[in-house]
């Protein structure tokens, strides 16, 4: 079929035109339905998280029958492919074609940061998933909370643990080389070092690598190993790790993702023993997440992990606000400023967040073990009340650039 | 020592692999003249019905997983051959995209399928005992993947040089418009090939299982290697694809080792330099 210029120009005017004139009700609003917008990565490499997130988000609405502080809700979710860009094309849709009136997500650091700026802009209230430091630090936003932890905040913590009850002196750490990996390996190593010990190697590998098997080859003898990885990664490698022989010459610890319920559930008798901390185990012991878990269960057959946590975390956060101001989602700002003074309970304890936005709760450090036949994250140690500044001088901590690969400088690494 | 020991042996493990994975690349490539964009979402289907298969049936056996695997691949990548591929003979640039949009739906319907998780593909119980090389520990698997990679390459060196099948590809190969009107019926032969190429790395991909897993995103992983390699060693060239593997493997597992942070610039870095100066490859026939 051949087109000519002149059909062709008629048609796009026409689809113009045609849009222009079907807008959508954007001022029935105080009778209408809250309008829930979630960004999660629903295919590519990261849609093991973001498939989890919506499964959640659609649960919790399901148990509150759509209704929300006396509200109708209706729920618009938008696959961001894990991409930065597809974020940002989603997140405009969300907010200019669905009118949403608050967003969930997005789970990747790089497409948190990539939308940053215009949800600002948009004054869009947004409860995020996504661990960038500097999101709730030295560029946070008054539209943007978290609810689950900064990328290095959940690392302090076993880095403590790991120096004084296990009396580890020197460790490894190997993250994916992105700003997640980066920052939490950073704040692992600054709290293992302040208390005594040493990171003597730092192997960052690229996100998309088929084989471990040269990374592993040149881990250097240490008392243990830390895990910074995210989604499969931290389970293809933990395999080469141990099929080249090395569990039983070090210990395995690792960060909030890299055994998560979701990577364990795929795995076996080769993960037990291995300890890991984040601020959540589907393994708590409290009725709000007995409640979650044994629901999440029965319709996944799985456990729910930390995006599926951190989004019931995140629902459980904005229904207390939205109780708080009767409904009036269109209020944004007392909405915003309901979720800022949040004080929650939920799945992983109670949630406040600090003047940056980001949750101070409980982190714990958990370990694996197995229970009526499958893989479990056994908490052994609560530490109550953590903050992204973890024990350091918010002033100071603000004034140090942000946690990177070289910084802070690793000044304990073995040649 | 035990560095370049250790690092040798995953450069020659990983190079196996890579055979596995680009040989039904270079095959298709070099028959078709059609760079085969879907070739990573074949083996990673290949994987993924491995993982599927090994999981739900206890006991099953890796290398008949890997065999039926492989036919199943080449079933689907027959059947995509005959429905689309044929209708755009003429159109070399229409058929790359074609391929490029079933690599899409393939990873695609994986995802639907099989979910976002990874997938363990388990090594052979009589497999996962490390081995001892010269006192330093390996993994036996991957020094037996060398083996499958090397069985593999002769079974095709056979099929290539010593039958009948394998003359009348060679001839297309060489030249295809003068294969036809000798009476080679070329587009059967397509069709052949095609199978052939997709089988191989479908058995490859569930071969590669045990170190891979079957994961999202492990086809768009797989297919620059194939394409490095292929257009290292030369395209239609067996022993290009069998020496670009070894040499990919090495540059590769040194390269990570040596100089993590240009790992991407060390691994292209040969293939824009063959490219530019030697398009043919170190052992092509044809011009990429």
């Amino acid at each position: 079929m051949t087109i000519s210029r002149r059909q062709f120009v008629g048609s796009v005017a026409g689809a113009g035109i045609a849009s222009m004139a079907a807008p959508r009700p954007v001022f029935a609003q105080n009778g209408g339905p809250i309008r829930i917008g979630m960004l999660a990565a629903k295919t590519g490499p990261l849609a093991l998280g973001g498939i989890d997130m919506e499964i959640a988000l659609v649960m919790y609405l399901k148990q509150h029958d759509s209704m929300l502080a006396g509200r109708k809700v209706e729920l618009f979710v938008a696959d961001t492919a894990g991409t930065p860009a597809t974020a940002r094309t989603k997140a405009q849709e969300l907010i200019e074609r669905d009118n949403v009136h608050c967003i969930i997500g997005p789970l990747a650091a790089f497409e948190a940061l990539a939308i940053a700026d215009y949800l600002t802009e948009k004054e869009m209230p947004t409860i995020g998933v996504a661990a960038a430091e500097d999101m709730t630090q030295r560029h946070p936003s008054p539209w943007f909370v978290r609810a689950t932890a900064t990328s290095a905040q959940c690392a302090y913590p076993l880095a403590d643990y790991s120096a004084k009850e296990l009396n580890f002196k020197k460790i490894v750490t190997i993250a994916d080389d992105f700003a997640y990996g980066h920052e939490m390996c950073a704040g692992f190593q600054r709290a293992f070092e302040d208390n005594g010990g040493k990171i003597i190697q730092k192997i960052f590998t690229p996100l998309a690598t088929p084989d471990y098997g040269s990374y592993v080859a040149q881990v250097k003898s240490a008392d243990a190993i830390f895990l910074g990885t995210a989604g499969s990664n931290g389970f293809r490698f933990l395999r080469q790790f141990i099929e080249y022989g090395l569990k039983e010459k070090m210990a395995v610890i690792g960060g909030m993702t890299a055994l998560d319920e979701s990577v364990l559930r795929n795995m076996g008798d080769e993960a037990l023993g291995i300890l890991t901390t984040s601020w959540y185990s589907a393994e708590l012991d409290n009725p709000l997440n007995k409640a979650f878990t044994t629901a999440f269960r029965a319709q996944t057959k799985y456990d729910p992990g930390y995006y599926a946590g951190g989004v019931w975390v995140s629902c459980q956060v904005l229904e207390g606000a939205l109780k708080a101001i009767n409904g009036k989602v269109e209020d944004k700002k007392a909405l915003m400023a309901a979720i800022r003074g949040s004080n929650a309970d939920t799945v992983r304890g109670i949630v406040k967040f600090d003047e940056f936005g980001n949750a101070v709760g409980n982190v714990y450090i958990r370990k694996v073990t197995r229970r009526d036949g499958r893989l479990v994250n056994t908490v052994i140690k609560t530490y109550p009340d953590v903050s992204q500044f973890w024990t350091y001088d918010k002033a100071e901590f603000l004034k140090n650039p942000v946690y990177s690969r070289d910084y802070p400088p690793a000044k304990n690494l073995e040649p | 020592m035990q560095f370049w020991i250790i690092q040798g042996l995953n450069s020659l493990s990983f190079g196996g692999l890579l055979f596995l994975l680009s040989s039904g690349f270079s095959l298709i490539f070099g028959l078709m003249r059609l760079a085969n964009l879907t070739h990573g979402a074949f083996f990673m289907l290949g994987t993924y019905f491995g993982a599927i298969a090994l999981r739900t049936y206890d006991g099953l056996n890796l290398w008949v997983t890997a065999l039926g695997a492989g036919f199943a691949v080449a079933a689907i990548g027959g059947l995509f051959e005959r429905l689309v591929l044929t209708r755009l003979r003429s159109n070399p640039l229409g058929q790359v995209l074609v391929t490029l949009g079933m690599a899409f739906i393939i990873s695609d319907a994986c995802l639907v399928l099989w979910g976002g998780d990874s997938i363990p593909v388990p090594t052979p119980q009589n497999l996962q005992a490390p081995t001892r090389v010269f006192g330093f520990v390996f993994p036996t698997y991957r020094l037996v993947l060398v083996g499958c990679a090397v069985a593999s390459a002769l079974a095709l060196y056979f099929l290539l040089e010593r039958t009948r099948l394998g003359a009348m590809i060679r001839a297309g190969v060489d030249d295809r418009q003068m294969a036809r009107a000798v009476g080679i019926p070329v587009s059967n032969l397509f069709t052949v090939v095609f199978c052939l190429g997709a089988g191989i790395a479908g058995a490859g991909g569930v071969l590669g299982g045990p170190i891979l897993s079957a994961y999202p995103g492990l086809d768009a992983d797989m297919l620059p290697l194939a394409l490095i390699v292929v257009i290292l060693g030369g395209i239609g060239s067996l022993l290009g694809a069998f020496i670009g593997s070894f040499v990919i493997g090495l540059i590769y597992t040194f390269g990570t080792a040596l100089f993590p942070e240009l790992a991407y610039i060390i691994l292209f870095l040969p293939m824009i330099v063959v490219l530019a100066f030697r398009p043919q490859g170190l052992f092509g026939r044809v011009g990429a």
